[in-house]
């Protein structure tokens, strides 16, 4: 059986489900992260399939760029949370919901 | 058919380790989780013949990031279990359902459309890493310069947010206690 590129498509769309429901469900920001990242990387496959499949080098640039973002995102993101952390002792998201809107 | 095989094994695995890393609530399952799906992702790029993309996908990732997510659990109290959401379940299922199908849209689009034709075409002959070269250092200069230097400016943020002295954070004190700082060490915090 001949592996397309609607099965790739397609599974990048199940991990990017997943990482939507990981967004939705979790509290801790630390695995908030972590759902970010699932939902780069299922992009990143979709990438990486079109180029295959076109012959078109195009997608895996986009996809190393996106692996750029992901990277300097994780620095400045832990960063804002190691200062959260010292002032409040907590990174559930619960907590930052200061002005009670 | 071993392109199906390895397909189909590595569907599988990337799908149940990005699940488990989602559902967990011990943080340390889920960091081990995310790392062992990163690496089978980088499967579904060596497939695809991008080993470029595959190999930066290994090193950045399940290097740098889970160093990095590594080093932040080991800051953060993560051994009592995560509390999670308990929001309406239908929204978040519905939620979840409407962008993927929206997803699914938006790549099978020019799919239909069938008049896709290759702006950067694969040079016969060459490498995967010598295509990336081609195109990456003629075509995609620019943004490969911008990207270096987004890259150096999450850098100083990561040093000055979590840098040094890590008792005191420089970014939370007042002017006033930062002189007193600086006039009890006679020298630059910074």
């Amino acid at each position: 059986m001949e592996i397309g590129l609607n099965h790739y498509l397609i599974l990048s769309t199940i991990l990017f489900a997943i990482g939507l429901i990981g967004v939705m469900r979790r509290k801790n920001l630390l695995l908030l992260f972590f759902a970010t990242e699932i939902l780069l990387n299922s992009v990143n496959i979709a990438f990486a399939a079109i180029s295959h499949f076109y012959g078109d080098l195009t997608g895996q640039m986009f996809a190393f760029f996106v692996i750029a973002i992901a990277a300097s995102e994780v620095a400045v993101g832990l960063g804002l949370l190691i200062v959260w952390h010292k002032r409040h002792g907590t990174i559930d998201l619960d907590t930052m919901s200061t002005m009670r809107g | 058919m071993f392109e199906a095989v390895a397909f189909y094994l590595f569907a599988f695995l990337t799908i149940a380790m990005f699940f488990i890393a989602v559902t967990t609530s011990q943080a340390l399952y889920a960091l081990t989780a995310l790392a062992a799906g990163m690496i089978f992702i980088s499967a579904f790029f060596f497939i695809l013949g991008a080993d470029f993309l595959g190999a930066v996908q290994i090193v950045v990732y399940s290097g740098a990031v889970m160093a990095l997510y590594a080093f932040g659990m080991m800051f953060f109290d993560t051994t009592r279990d995560v509390k999670e959401k308990n929001g309406n379940k239908y929204i978040v299922i519905g939620l979840s359902v409407i962008s993927a199908i929206l997803v699914v849209a938006i790549f099978s689009a020019p799919i239909v459309s069938e008049n896709i034709t290759a702006l950067y075409p694969m040079v016969e002959g060459a490498g995967n890493t010598q295509e990336v070269g081609l195109v990456l250092f003629t075509k995609y200069l620019v943004p490969f310069e911008v990207a270096a230097v987004m890259l150096l400016v999450a850098m100083i943020a990561g040093i000055v947010l979590a840098g040094k002295d890590m008792d005191l954070s420089l970014t939370l004190l007042d002017d006033k206690e930062i002189e007193e700082i600086k006039n009890k060490k006679m020298k630059k915090v910074l």
